[in-house]
């Protein structure tokens, strides 16, 4: 126990250390605008590159591509999506699972753990930004994407479950890297260590970038929304001691709780945002109009109708992760004789992180009137930064408060729980993601172990100083990196999906797949 | 009443004589013994990633010490006296699952011990002899 607080101790001026460093001015201020100015220097080539629109186009190449993949992906499998999730639900439910099989992990239990991480600010903060930007018509795209989205995750979940790596002591390790390499050894395709190698270091960013620098930053600006201004490296601070002492101190208990308490925060963040439903009956109407309205035309944003499309597009894949791979790392623990089970169980994760958590954020948002319009036109009024001027003035997280705020008062202390709760859970979650890239790079080994979990506590505190624009780029920029990737994979080894489902399908409708309840 | 026994153990001395009363019975009838334990589990709690990775490996570790600390021993000190003992260990609600196991095997009775937490404890939280009293699809006897 003393060793644990010792490197605690240790950890927590080591980053004091760090971050004082980083800034040559005593100032505090002065310290978060240093690392904002080293952050932007180094990582806007990769921003620019993974952002880069198609030649003659407003279009990024990037949403392009997880638009094709999605709609690829769907069409394959025949709108798998819709045709299976009524069996998707008994599965979860257990009706499929054999009594002899328990004390393993269950269905529910891969979904729920899964959810747990990619259930987090994106669907508070994200869905905000995109409507800022994009305005209402916005969450259209993102509810077609979240829908599309299934598809995509179904593919890789099947897969992670299929190629997935079990080592003597019973443990295992799964994801796009295990898959690419076996499958593409399988069926004779050259080439799958170099995808899978690069999958694994976008795959570190990424955890660097979205699982962390995006939630510690929003955390601290939801802090400061209640506590008032002060230094973010505060927040990261704290945030990377607790973080530290979780995944290198080994307190596995404050893991546990957070997984616990994370499900019922998400129940009654959608159950207060239905209240709010309700009581703004009469406008519900008019904001689905709204959407379907600004999802065509655009309503006056900066870009039209494809400015909206990019924004929903851009910040559903953020939320609900499909395609990027990072799903059939966790869904990888399931021990089940059928693989395509996992792939039925994971595709309603985009359907409750996206179509359900992020269309209720954006309903609450735009029914409380926060996006200012124009009386006189109908469209919407434009800051400087072509962003929509918000009744609040607030972006990201600060806009989601303030629109519980205006129906509820009260809900932006809750909110704030909420949201330390759930960046803090995302957090692990991608630690958990990052490690297993890291360790399949560098190879296992406690050494490596640390050595990552370490520089992953450092950016806890860059994420929390730096500001919103450069941090939200970059994140993004290396979870569409891991995407690139693993959606290439996901091509190639589409037919070996598609032999599973075929064949699960005939056993299910023969009666050969035994239902136990 | 000949037939199969199902006693319900679960390490405690409360167990044991629920046991030695089975088998006295199973000797007397010509009957047969059915030896469960449970351990507490539920398909719909939530786990970290960490605990997804490891529960294979977990669950057989669990399998081998309840294995080695509650059933051998007890099945050891029976053997061999003229009544079949059989055992299995299982995952799940505890009360549900010895009734499931009941039904299953076609055992003729239930046969428990009971721990004597009085009062308040199981008034909150329940007792295993006192669910299974109420809700057994075969003849209960609890051993004090």
């Amino acid at each position: 126990m003393t060793s644990i607080f010792t490197r605690f101790g240790a950890a927590v001026a080591a980053f004091v250390a760090t971050t004082a460093a980083l800034g040559s001015a005593a100032q505090a201020q002065g310290i978060d605008e240093t690392v904002n100015q080293i952050f932007l220097a180094s990582t806007g080539w990769f921003v620019n590159f993974i952002f880069a629109p198609i030649p003659g186009t407003g279009f990024s190449w990037i949403v392009a591509w997880l638009v094709i993949a999605a709609s690829v992906f769907t069409l394959y499998f025949g709108f798998i999506q819709f045709r299976v999730w009524r069996h998707s639900i008994q599965l979860v439910s257990g009706k499929y699972s054999d009594p002899n099989d328990a004390g393993e992990v269950s269905h529910f239990q891969a979904l729920a753990t899964a959810l747990s991480g990619t259930v987090g600010l994106g669907n508070i903060a994200g869905v905000a930004v995109a409507v800022t930007i994009g305005g209402a018509g916005a969450t259209f795209w993102m509810i077609l994407a979240g829908l599309l989205g299934m598809a995509s995750k179904f593919t890789e979940c099947t897969l992670g479950v299929k190629y997935r790596n079990e080592y003597p002591d019973g443990t295992v390790s799964g994801g796009p890297m295990y898959y690419i390499t076996k499958g593409f050894a399988e069926r004779g395709l050259p080439g799958g260590k170099p995808l899978a190698v690069l999958f694994a270091i976008f795959c570190v960013l990424g955890s660097l970038g979205g699982g962390n620098m995006f939630q510690s930053n929003q955390a601290h600006q939801q802090l400061t929304g209640v506590l008032g201004q002060y230094p973010g490296w505060i927040t990261g601070v704290v945030f990377a001691a607790i973080v530290f002492a979780v995944i290198i101190g080994g307190l596995k208990s404050i893991a546990q709780v957070t997984e616990r308490v994370v499900p019922l925060m998400g129940v009654l963040y959608v159950g207060t945002a239905l209240i709010i439903l309700v009581m703004y009956y009469d406008r519900i109407g008019w904001a689905f109009g709204q959407i379907f309205d600004g999802a065509f035309t655009g309503n006056g944003i900066a870009g039209g109708m494809i400015g909206a499309l990019i924004q929903g597009f851009r910040r559903a894949a953020f939320s609900n992760e499909a395609g990027v791979g990072s799903a059939a790392i966790a869904h990888s623990a399931v021990r089940t004789k059928e693989p395509i089970t996992e792939g039925f169980v994971s595709l309603l994760e985009p359907f409750i992180d996206t179509v359900v958590i992020c269309t209720m954020t954006a309903l609450v948002i735009i029914i409380t009137g926060q996006l200012t319009t124009d009386a006189a036109t109908g469209l919407y009024v434009l800051g400087e930064n072509g962003q929509i001027v918000t009744a609040s003035g607030a972006t990201g997280v600060g806009l989601t408060s303030a629109a519980f705020g205006a129906a509820l008062p009260w809900f932006p202390y809750v909110l704030v729980v909420a949201v330390l709760l759930f960046a803090f859970s995302t957090m692990i979650s991608w630690s958990y993601y990052g490690l297993k890239a890291w360790t399949y790079l560098f190879g296992e080994g406690r050494k490596q172990e640390i050595t990552f979990k370490v520089i992953f506590c450092i950016f806890v505190v860059i994420g929390a100083a730096a500001s919103l624009g450069p941090v939200i780029d970059f994140s993004d920029a290396a979870i569409f990196a891991m995407a690139v990737v693993n959606i290439v994979g996901l091509y190639f080894l589409m037919p070996v999906v598609k032999r599973e489902l075929n064949s699960y399908l005939e056993r299910l409708e023969s009666g050969a797949i035994k239902r136990f309840k | 009443m000949p037939g199969k026994i199902l006693v319900a153990v679960d390490g405690s001395d409360a167990g044991a004589r629920a046991l030695a009363f089975a088998h006295a019975r199973a000797r007397q009838d010509g009957g047969s013994l059915m030896l469960v334990h449970v351990l507490e589990w539920s398909p719909y709690t939530f786990l970290t990633k960490e605990e997804l990775e490891e529960r294979h490996a977990r669950r057989k570790q669990e399998l081998a010490r309840a294995e080695a600390a509650i059933i051998a021993p007890l099945a050891a000190k029976y053997e061999g006296q003229g009544v079949g003992i059989e055992t299995a260990i299982k995952y799940g609600h505890v009360t549900e699952t010895i009734c499931d196991v009941a039904t299953e095997i076609g055992a003729t009775e239930i046969v428990t011990g009971r721990t004597g937490n009085s009062g308040v404890m199981s008034r909150v939280f329940g007792s295993v002899a006192g669910t299974l009293a109420q809700i057994a699809p075969v003849p209960c006897t609890i051993v004090p």
